[in-house]
């Protein structure tokens, strides 16, 4: 063990009393993408006692490019990306307690992941899913690391609860629009950066050296040579629903939820089921093989069927992806027409 | 007029006399983000009332949802 982390003893700020807190903290990863996978690796790596990687989709060809944890083996078989992710990091550090989930997180859903976590990393690819972190953050305050990246482009910001604004003050009330999806494309190094910052940020909380914390808001583009920071503490705001004095986290409210998303960058809609339950694959491969005209495949995560020039992919969690499609009302027309439930 | 634009001279038109008008000239105006102008961050409500002049310093920083 001793040897294992020697150089990052020898760093003062973590030392021997912060490797001890390292293995007796449990961080908690949303999303197992591009930045999931590179947070992922290096806090495995440096020792952290209990990662849980969470992620609702498959390694596809796409994502070798920068995903860092992922093979050409998993992009075949398409493997759920916290599958994946966690079978690779076992590999590099047996010592350490990793959990990969394979789900769409949501309200219930963060509500129990958030239970006996020391810090969440967002590594989601939309803004929906951050604020529902955010909102998790502040009413079980557990602090949260924002990274984000399109292009040559990216930015991280830490949120501690009671001290720093949350995202919601940040962002203000500005309607996201096409924001979310990233057509730009994306470069490794951007993604590495971002990762970097965040990966740091996470160590000085887990040692709990809160006073070489960050604190304000840092951005980049690396191809353009640019980088910067803003101080951000004016933008607290004590009327803010997520971190005010009369908060009432409106993300963590049923009310706002949507069932369904168009996936970032990805020409797919994701589909979840009013009813929350478990899929019985079997059963839908047998259904859907009967379908003339349809190809199916599936693994024991996921049913493939390729039919009327779209690809439908149903996990065992309820939901579905619809690919090659935009379209949230034709992705729930062939939901409906084939998936069904 | 000579802006320093997070961290990078640059000339822009002199008809860019706000912030808005800014933003609009790098089409960034339907963007969430944040203006900082010489040090002191822009309240959006503010943008078309906030002056920019020659040699201000500006950082724009917009938030991307990508991971
Ligand atoms: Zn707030």
């Amino acid at each position: 063990m001793k040897e294992r982390y020697s150089r990052q003893i020898l760093f003062s700020p973590i030392g021997e009393n912060g490797q001890r807190k390292l293995s007796e903290k449990h961080v908690l990863l949303i999303g197992a993408g591009a930045l999931g996978t590179s947070n992922a690796e290096m806090l495995a790596r440096a020792g952290v006692g209990k990662i849980t990687v969470v992620d609702r989709d498959y390694v596809e060809w796409s994502n070798l490019q920068r995903q860092q944890l992922f093979t050409e083996r998993d992009a075949v078989e398409r493997i759920p990306k916290a599958v994946a992710a966690a079978d690779q990091l076992r590999e590099i550090n047996s010592e350490i307690n990793i959990s990969g989930k394979i789900m769409d997180v949501s309200i219930h859903e963060i509500e129990e992941l958030v239970e006996g976590v020391d810090i969440m990393i967002d590594a989601t690819d939309n803004f929906e899913t951050r604020l529902l972190l955010n909102d998790a953050s502040q009413k079980y305050q557990v602090p949260w690391v924002y990274g984000a990246c399109t292009g040559s482009y990216g930015l991280s910001y830490t949120v501690v609860p009671g001290q720093t604004p949350c995202f919601s003050c940040l962002l203000g009330s500005v309607p996201m629009g096409g924001e979310t999806c990233d057509t730009v494309g994306i470069i490794s190094p951007a993604v590495q950066i971002v990762a970097a910052y965040q990966t740091t940020e996470a160590l000085k909380l887990l040692v709990e050296d809160y006073k070489s914390l960050r604190r304000n808001l840092f951005y980049f583009d690396i191809w353009k040579n640019q980088q910067s920071t803003i101080k951000v503490e004016k933008l607290k705001k004590d009327d803010c629903p997520s971190c005010g004095q009369a908060c009432t986290y409106p993300h963590l409210d049923p009310v706002n939820l949507s069932r369904t998303a168009v996936l970032c960058g990805r020409d797919t809609v994701q589909i979840r089921p009013a009813n929350k339950g478990k899929r019985n694959l079997d059963e839908l491969f047998d259904r859907l093989q009967a379908i003339e005209g349809g190809k199916v495949e599936g693994n024991s995560f996921l049913v493939n069927l390729t039919i009327e020039g779209r690809r439908l992919v149903a996990f065992q969690d309820g939901r579905v992806l619809i690919h090659d499609t935009k379209d949230i009302s034709e992705a729930k027309t062939l939901y409906n027409r084939y998936i069904g439930g | 007029m000579k802006l320093f634009i997070n961290g990078e001279e640059m000339i822009v038109p002199d008809d860019v006399t706000n912030v808005e008008e800014l933003l609009d000239y790098f089409k960034l105006n339907n963007k969430a983000g944040i203006v900082e102008r010489n040090q002191v961050i822009v309240d959006r409500s503010l943008h078309a009332e906030e002056a920019v002049t020659n040699e201000d310093r500006i950082e724009i920083v917009h938030f991307v949802g990508g991971g």
